[in-house]
């Protein structure tokens, strides 16, 4: 919240704005209000209309979507503008901010440059008195020229910086309306935090109103003055944060909530099992370019001298931001690239041998993706695509019993045995995650690896996966380990969980331990800066059915 | 910067030592005697070891190979067997002819490719996209020789605005120049079709990406952000393609030339392999390959010059 008092005349008025398209429906009658000084949270799942509320604004509409309605800005209605006054507006009087900072960036032209332009196209200022404003800009979000020069490169930064610079260029003259489209959503949770915290302060100081996307409540709840929750193109329920917070009159706004803060119960460990999987002092080395050429290559340690064992039965949870080295750690765990230093070993089997996966291990281990979308063959039908792990075994399944492990799999992911005929597109994000974990189900591994496996779902698809994995685990005693840079899954579907930083481990514990008290730094700095949701009575988690 | 050009330096000179020594392989070394094969199946034997005596034959395989490569850095390609004539001199001649010609040709297929590219991929899916992209169909399916021939007919037959072949040498530049005007432009019109199609695509994927919409945020119409962010994007796949139909329009003229009767590269290639004059051959095709690599070693630096992500890389 940002303490000052937002001003009394609303800033933007959106009133029974609708936008269709072919007869579709993409917005129905959005009515919000925003101040100045004032923080106004658009939040619902995929789908729900909230960027395109925000492109609305813009005047951005993708294709030929036009919106009717009242939209207005500081007075002026936005509708109405040609293309040509709304080129003046955009970039003067509303700024936007873009979910994906790795990519918002043009490559090839300087962090100066870009800030500049939106000096110069303006025409606010001459050219030394752009980069001059540019320098101070990108000083004012936290990249001062003596460590970030004009003449950087966006490769040359990290995600949080360049966040910064597309934050930097969407307010250097100002303007009045600040849009923020899931600004954080692809951010570790300490960069999260900061980026965070430098928009409420550009509220608060420079006078704007900030128009923030997310899907992310903990986000919500901790930043926004008012909130207003979408779904299927409406707003359904709007109101001052504490407020919606405290009644929910909505039912989807209950179940967003529950959905958020969801606990599964998971089974008991079994005691006194046998040691699973073994990680003794392994490094991954990686070669780095060569600066010069001929001279020797300089290496870069992405996992430095890691050690733990699972046991049977363990599930596992490994956080770390990204970089940390969790997706090289987890390559090497699966055998797909030598390590350097030390042994990993599959009930007692190395998982690399003679130059290649071991296939003896690999047969017992299996992963599951984060992309629901990239990691299937569109041209197969799911029944091929979850028998493909047969592959890994000695004798392969004759037809009928790879008909019934197929249709087994299946139902154990909650889906229909008559969906192996189906091909994948015709499955929803959530359902596709549902056969990814069939298809790893199907040749009953000793290991899952789950690999940011719920990271790109929906809270309430979220929450469901996650009961299946609670599920699963109770019907088929799964050992898994799970990866995520989201701290509050890992608490909820693990009993152990390992935390990395800069290739090590530094923490290692149970969950509720860690959680509760850790002991590392690095751990309290994670949790720290984790968004937290505001506390939950039990009234408010009643969801009807 | 320094790093990259040295590297790219270093990679230079190794593909062409690569190449002189497959070159050399492959003419001299090769199975079969050179001068046999170079007089004939009648020839007297001492016609063939007179022969053999004049191109050094006799000499250790290797003493040869340096002899060449020297001979080769010193301006000094050797005497042809047919002509009797120095062959530096013959490719000199040559290729003030092909050189200029190819360049013309690039020069128009790149003047055309890109503002019908740009004009395309801008007004995507409407009739004049659809247009552009019909005419770079035709432009690809039409054989050079037959359109060359068609340019013949109606500008040098029938309207007499241009000669209908021949070469007058760069006494007169303009006259030279006016020679190798429709030569250019039947070589270009397949290339510009397929750049044309290229630049498009280029541009119609940058279109799509987000620092694209991070233009238009700010405030930049349509267009601007077409020029200002999309077109230097859309330059890395158009190099690639510039540079590879560079290496083809300087060797790959040879039908063209026989069509204009230009006193070519392609045509003394042709002429040299019909006489089996090897020295011929083997300068001209190592000339190629030098132009070819020098040619990609340019586009590098153009990588460089439009992406500070390859600068960096080194």
């Amino acid at each position: 919240m940002t303490g000052s008092a937002p001003s009394a005349t609303p800033m933007l008025i959106l009133d029974g704005v609708n936008v269709a398209i072919f007869g579709k429906t993409i917005l129905k009658d959005v009515s919000l209000t925003l101040r100045r000084k004032e923080i106004l949270a658009l939040t619902g799942e995929s789908g729900s209309g909230k960027s395109m509320t925000a492109l609305a604004v813009m005047g951005l509409l993708p294709g030929r979507m036009r919106a009717t309605g009242t939209l207005r800005l500081d007075g002026a209605d936005l509708l109405s503008r040609t293309e040509a006054q709304m080129c003046r507006i955009r970039g003067n009087e509303i700024g936007m901010v873009f979910q994906e900072p790795m990519t918002a960036l043009n490559p090839v032209q300087t962090i100066g440059d870009q800030v500049a332009e939106t000096i110069l196209i303006h025409s606010a200022a001459d050219r030394r008195a752009a980069r001059t404003r540019a320098a101070e800009v990108l000083a004012r979000v936290g990249l001062p020229q003596d460590r970030f020069p004009l003449g950087r490169y966006p490769h040359e930064l990290s995600g949080g910086q360049r966040q910064r610079v597309v934050i930097a260029m969407a307010i250097a003259l100002r303007p009045k309306l600040l849009i923020a489209d899931e600004p954080t959503t692809a951010l570790d949770v300490t960069t999260q935090a900061q980026i965070l915290d430098l928009l409420k302060s550009l509220v608060r100081e420079e006078g704007m109103a900030l128009l923030m996307i997310t899907h992310d409540l903990a986000v919500v709840s901790d930043m926004a003055d008012r909130i207003a929750v979408m779904q299927h193109g409406k707003v359904v329920e709007t109101g001052p944060t504490c407020q919606l917070f405290a009644r929910m009159e909505h039912p989807y706004t209950r179940q967003l909530f529950a959905a958020s803060g969801h606990r599964v119960s998971l089974p008991p460990q079994p005691s006194a099992a046998r040691p699973l999987l073994e990680v003794h002092s392994v490094s991954r080395d990686y070669p780095l370019p060569r600066r010069i050429p001929f001279a020797p290559r300089k290496t870069f340690r992405a996992v430095d001298n890691v050690s733990f064992t699972m046991r049977q039965g363990d599930r596992v949870g490994l956080v770390g931001e990204s970089g940390c080295g969790k997706s090289t750690l987890t390559r090497a765990i699966l055998g797909l690239e030598p390590v350097q230093e030390g042994q990993i070993a599959l009930d007692g089997a190395p998982v690399f041998s003679h130059g290649r996966p071991n296939p003896e291990v690999r047969r017992k281990m299996q992963v599951v993706f984060q992309d629901p979308y990239g990691s299937f063959n569109p041209r197969h039908k799911v029944g091929k695509l979850i028998s493909e792990p047969f592959h890994l075994l000695p004798t392969k399944p004759d037809t009928s019993e790879r008909r019934d492990r197929i249709a087994q799999a299946l139902s154990a992911v909650g889906l229909s045995p008559d969906d192996a005929d189906k091909y994948i597109h015709a499955f929803s994000g959530g359902q596709r995650q549902r056969i990814a974990i069939a298809r790893a189900l199907i040749i009953r591994p000793e290991l899952i690896i789950f690999d940011e496996a719920v990271s790109a779902l929906d809270v309430r698809v979220r929450a469901q996966i996650l009961d299946l994995m609670a599920d699963l685990s109770r019907q088929y005693r799964l050992s898994y380990l799970f990866i995520s840079h989201d701290l509050s899954v890992v608490r909820t579907i693990t009993d152990r969980v390992l935390v990395m930083q800069n290739g090590e481990i530094v923490e290692d514990g149970p969950t509720g331990q860690v959680y509760t008290n850790p002991q590392h730094p690095y751990t309290r700095q994670l949790l720290d800066a984790a968004p937290r949701l505001p506390d939950i009575t039990p009234e408010m988690l009643h969801v009807p059915a | 910067m320094l790093t990259y050009l040295l590297k790219r330096l270093t990679s230079l000179v190794i593909s062409l030592l690569v190449a002189s020594l497959v070159i050399f392989l492959v003419v001299e070394v090769a199975p079969g005697d050179p001068a046999s094969f170079m007089l004939g199946l009648n020839a007297q034997p001492d016609t063939v070891a007179a022969l053999r005596a004049e191109l050094g034959l006799d000499v250790p395989k290797f003493a040869r190979y340096f002899a060449w490569l020297s001979g080769m850095i010193s301006g000094d390609f050797g005497m042809s067997y047919t002509y009797r004539t120095p062959v530096a001199q013959m490719i000199a001649d040559r290729f003030w002819v092909s050189m200029p010609l190819a360049l013309m040709a690039l020069a128009l297929s790149t003047l055309i490719a890109f503002p019908a590219g740009l004009f395309a991929a801008a007004r995507r899916g409407s009739a004049g996209d659809m247009g552009v992209m019909g005419a770079t169909q035709l432009g690809v399916a039409i054989p050079n020789f037959w359109f060359a021939m068609m340019l013949v007919l109606v500008f040098a037959i029938n309207l007499r605005w241009f000669s209908a072949g021949g070469f007058p040498g760069w006494d007169d530049p303009l006259l030279a120049l006016k020679a190798l005007t429709l030569p250019a432009i039947a070589l270009a019109l397949p290339q510009a079709a397929i750049l044309t199609r290229v630049m498009r695509s280029a541009l119609l994927d940058i279109l799509g990406e987000d620092f694209m919409r991070t233009a238009r945020a700010k405030g930049l119409s349509a267009r601007q952000a077409i020029w200002r962010h999309g077109l230097r994007n859309a330059l890395i796949p158009v190099l690639t393609i510039i540079g590879l139909q560079f290496s083809f329009l300087l060797a790959g003229a040879i039908i063209i030339e026989q069509v204009f009767f230009l006193p070519g590269l392609g045509r003394l290639v042709f002429q040299a392999i019909t006489q089996r004059d090897l020295i011929v051959v083997e300068s001209v095709v190592m000339l190629l390959v030098f132009a070819v690599i020098v040619v990609n070693f340019a586009v590098d630096l153009a990588y460089a010059a439009v992406d500070p992500r390859l600068r960096a890389r080194t």
